[in-house]
């Protein structure tokens, strides 16, 4: 076991471990936003930069602070190292700009984006962003595409995180879409028309931190808030069968997979609880589930208004 | 001063042929390596030479190489950077151009010394002509038993061959070019693991430039110490310069380090002064992505010493009033050339290199070409100059690789050296399309 | 100007590409460069010989041969295909010019080197002259800073270009003559 500091607080966490999990371990203000990294996804992070802390002591052995911010998802904890996430001015100022580096290109298309609610960056933004832009060139487009017979691929949204190539290579049998071109070109694209079609490729609309990827099943049915998410079961042969229906009234809108406070996909009974896409797309009515009860949402975001919440989740502060 | 140890026959007819080369006393390093050293011993020579990284970042060899992971059962690799492709350096192409087999034979030297079995020459595509020079270079080195099994019939093997690249500068960084190497996008790795523990195809691997792997030769040949009395100070040995821009006699010259830099730009031996009589404007001595130095900064450091071409005398001042060796791409500036335009130049190759793969390299980039687009072309105003400066403060450091810096660099020194010209640019928009700024003032000295 | 055309592309090859045997017998000279189980590191270099067997650029269905040959997903050629500027995804002319314009080009005068040659050839740059031997293309520094301005053209680099030198250039790609 390892000792590691991070906003003052301290905890023994094991030997490998990230500063991102070490600061998940503590909990509340301390955990860093990431926006790419997904602690069920091999290999993902170091990417969206979102995550940079300061580290102010090296390790117990070499105290010297690192001279660059570093990535907490990708940075292993030393013994006795200590890190500043909220307590960095210098942290604030970088995360500020790599904020704004992800909202230059973004469309400001909150208002009719299915995601607006439960949005990775909407919510990066309100903590980080700033309300005026400095970016007067013209923004970067694409028109939306069809990956898949389900998923509708907005690539104006997309950050790049790379988790849906992730679950493509980690969950489906065979990877069809990729980045294609590079710099500020590259794209999520599958190069031909060849759909996205894999019994798990649906979880990539799960994984994605924007509406870059939406479940064509609930696109324009309604805002997330506006439903009711409720923990719901069902018999099934390719997956858990543990999942979250959205309703309102008796009607299912659409099914996610159960997330967590990071958007990540739960872990039920030691695995990770992906559902398999006849769950997702086909399961639309109430006698294919078993209602558990209502889902608590631990979320700070828009999402948990009007929401069963888990703990106590402070409405957020707008910066000035 | 011109003192040549790997352009020593660059002139010699012949010398890409295997005979020739050999004739002009080649491949005895290998002999003396293999036979009488070990590979500890070359290690330690390399050491001792103080050879220093000659791709640009100048990290010492010597030590790079004690670095790597010996694992039990697992093969270590070697990789020859030669995807050179920072703007003003064109030094290796001509290195391995003229002499291929001094780059093999560096290979085999450094690999023995490394324990590699198996090594890589990694070429830019765009050198695919030199490709085949290498190619045809390493058939006649196996055909007279310097590479293959047991060479020298010293129980030692190696395999040697050439990989090309497709087009992309970011393959110059040395993970990026691991994964370039394993038939993927040139991403760079985040970092760590570093090669020497986990490198190419998770092995232990050495990733080195062309001319430091061609400088282990003359190394090994007479000893790591007398080496080291070539050049000055830290900066031990002779570097290949490659000079271009506004110059009489740009091309690739081999230099013992500690000349001045004025004798390198005036001398008759090296460049010969500015081309058509013109004025300096302005210099970056080490690539592009190093930061431009006025014309009074160029042959005088800011304290008024003569500016030499060693690794410190260039950096002397910081990046306040100093630039960088850099892989020493040498580009030189007349008074006619408008730094507005090549800062938007190199801001444009930053762009369009960058692998796209962090967001403040990605999208950094991209806003700073733009911005630098409009002001060269009359339509910026004053605030998009300290945007720039705001731009370049968010990517620097902030990055997986250091393309991010690279491309940060040049557009800060720009703006801190030649703000008054960058201003022009707004405050007369209309001249500026018409002619160009010529020389910025020397600011007066700070009493 | 910013707007991206979103791929999918469309430009094909009518015809299943096919390496002749000598072809084929240097795809497995390269591949055995590698060891076992690592031949998608020979992707890259099989990319360039693919170019050059099968009309300068790369189709989906030389890009889908080359996978089946290194036993790859076909999105794992594309995206490297897609990465290095070097590969052409659309047609292009018998001939590519490739003229260099960063920092160093540019002191010494590419931008009227690229200038004289659109007029010249009647294109602009990413344009095809319309009896499809010539494509003009600008490029990030290609390492021949000391000889500029310059171009490259296959694996040929023009160095020290002056418009007397374009002239003879093209002609002799015109007339067939490209002995350089």
């Amino acid at each position: 076991m390892v000792k590691v500091t991070i906003d003052d607080k301290t905890i023994e966490v094991e030997a490998g471990t990230t500063i991102l999990n070490a600061a998940r371990q503590i909990g509340g203000e301390v955990v860093p936003p990431a926006m790419c990294y997904y602690s069920k996804l091999t290999g993902s992070g170091g990417k969206c930069r979102t995550c940079l802390v300061e580290v102010s002591q090296g390790s117990e052995k070499d105290p010297r602070p690192m001279p660059k911010l570093v990535a907490s998802c990708s940075t292993q904890v030393m013994d006795g190292m200590v890190v500043k996430n909220k307590t960095s001015q210098r942290v604030k100022e970088n995360r500020d700009g790599v904020v704004e580096f992800l909202l230059i290109n973004h469309p400001l298309d909150c208002p009719i984006c299915d995601q607006a609610g439960e949005c990775h960056l909407q919510d990066l933004s309100f903590e980080n962003g700033s309300q005026k832009t400095r970016f007067e060139e013209e923004k970067r487009t694409y028109e939306p595409i069809d990956i898949g017979d389900k998923i509708k691929l907005h690539m104006n949204r997309c950050i790049l995180c790379y988790r849906c190539v992730h679950v493509a290579n980690q969950l489906t049998n065979q990877r069809v879409h990729g980045i294609l071109h590079r710099g500020e070109h590259a794209e999520i694209s599958t190069y031909i028309e060849k759909a996205v079609d894999n019994d798990f490729s649906g979880n990539m609309i799960d994984v994605c931190p924007v509406g870059a990827l939406t479940d064509k099943t609930f696109r324009f049915k309604s805002r997330v808030w506006f439903l009711k998410p409720m923990d719901a079961s069902c018999e099934c042969s390719k997956c858990s069968g543990k999942a979250v229906v959205w309703m309102f009234g008796n009607e299912i809108y659409r099914v996610t997979a159960r997330k967590d406070q990071y958007g990540e996909v739960e872990d039920i009974d030691g695995k990770t609880a992906w559902i398999c896409n006849e769950c997702r797309y086909d399961k639309k009515d109430l006698k294919n589930w078993t209602i558990e009860g209502p889902r608590k949402i631990n979320r700070h975001s828009v999402i948990s208004t009007n929401h069963y919440t888990e703990g106590k989740v402070e409405p957020k502060k707008l910066n000035s | 001063m011109g003192r040549r140890i790997l352009l020593e026959h660059d002139n010699v007819s012949g010398i890409e042929t295997y005979e020739v080369y050999r004739k002009q006393g080649g491949y005895r390093s290998v002999e003396k390596a293999i036979k009488k050293m070990s590979p500890e011993q070359v290690v330690e020579e390399v050491q001792k030479s103080g050879l220093r990284g000659r791709g640009g970042a100048g990290f010492p060899t010597g030590m790079k190489w004690s670095f790597i992971a010996k694992p039990e059962g697992v093969p270590r690799y070697l990789l020859c950077n030669a995807d050179e492709s920072e703007p003003g350096t064109f030094k290796d192409r001509y290195l391995m151009e003229k002499i291929p087999h001094l780059l093999i034979e560096g290979m085999i030297v450094s690999s023995y010394a490394l324990g590699c079995n198996q090594s890589y020459i990694y070429i830019r595509g765009e050198y695919m002509w030199i490709l085949d020079i290498l190619e045809k270079a390493i058939a006649e080195a196996y055909a007279n038993g310097w590479l293959g099994k047991n060479i020298l019939g010293s129980g030692f093997n190696l395999d040697l061959s050439v990989a090309p690249g497709g087009g992309a500068y970011i393959c110059g960084e040395e993970t990026a070019l691991i994964e370039s190497l394993e038939g993927k996008r040139g991403n760079p790795r985040i970092k760590p693991p570093f090669p020497a523990v986990k490198g190419l195809w998770g092995c232990p691997t050495v990733v080195n430039n062309v001319e430091s792997i061609a400088a282990v030769v003359p190394i090994v040949n007479d000893g790591g110490e007398e080496y080291a009395k070539i050049g000055l100070g830290k900066s031990t040995g002779t570097k290949l310069i490659s000079a271009s821009g506004n110059l009489v006699r740009p091309g690739v010259y081999e230099i013992e380090m500690g000349i001045t830099v004025e004798e390198f730009i005036y001398g008759d031996e090296w460049c010969r002064g500015i081309a058509n009589g013109k004025k300096l404007k302005a210099c970056v001595p080490g690539g592009s992505s190093v930061p431009i130095l006025p014309h009074y900064l160029v042959c005088k450091t800011a304290t008024g010493e003569d500016r030499l071409m060693t690794y410190e005398s260039l950096a002397d001042g910081g990046f306040a009033s100093g630039s960088m060796l850099g892989s020493g791409g040498f580009i030189v500036f007349d008074e006619d050339q408008c730094v507005v335009r090549n800062t938007w130049n190199f801001a444009r190759f930053y762009a369009h290199e960058s692998c796209g793969q962090c967001s403040p390299c990605r999208e950094g980039t991209g806003w700073m070409e733009k911005v630098l687009n409009r002001l060269e072309h009359g339509q910026g105003n004053m605030r998009d100059i300290d945007l720039l400066a705001e731009i370049n403060k968010k990517i620097e450091g902030n990055t997986i690789c250091p393309l991010g810096d690279a491309a940060a660099w040049p557009v800060a020194a720009a703006i801190r050296h030649f703000r008054e010209e960058f201003e022009w640019h707004v405050n007369d928009r209309e001249t500026s399309q018409k002619r160009n700024y010529g020389l910025v003032k020397e600011p007066s000295p700070i009493k | 100007m910013s707007s991206h055309k979103h791929t999918p592309i469309s430009a094909r090859h009518t015809e299943k590409p096919s390496f002749n045997a000598e072809q084929m017998a240097e795809v497995q000279r390269v591949i055995a460069q590698y060891p076992e189980g690592k031949s998608k590191s020979a992707l890259i270099r099989i990319l360039h010989m693919a170019e050059e067997a099968f009309g300068g650029w790369l189709s989906i269905e030389t890009m889908d041969y080359v996978a089946e040959i290194l036993k790859i997903q076909p999105i794992e050629v594309y995206e490297v295909a897609t990465f290095y500027t070097m590969f052409n995804i659309e047609p292009v002319g018998k001939y590519v010019f490739e003229v260099c314009h960063t920092g160093p080009c540019m002191l010494v005068g590419s931008d009227n080197i690229i200038t004289y040659i659109e007029n010249k050839l009647g294109i602009k740059v990413g344009e095809t002259t319309k009896d499809g031997l010539f494509t003009l293309k600008t490029a990030e520094c290609l390492g021949a800073c000391g000889y500029a301005p310059m171009l490259q053209c296959g694996k040929i680099f023009h160095e020290h270009l002056t418009p007397e030198k374009v002239d003879q250039i093209i002609e002799a790609y015109r007339s067939g003559n490209t002995n350089f």
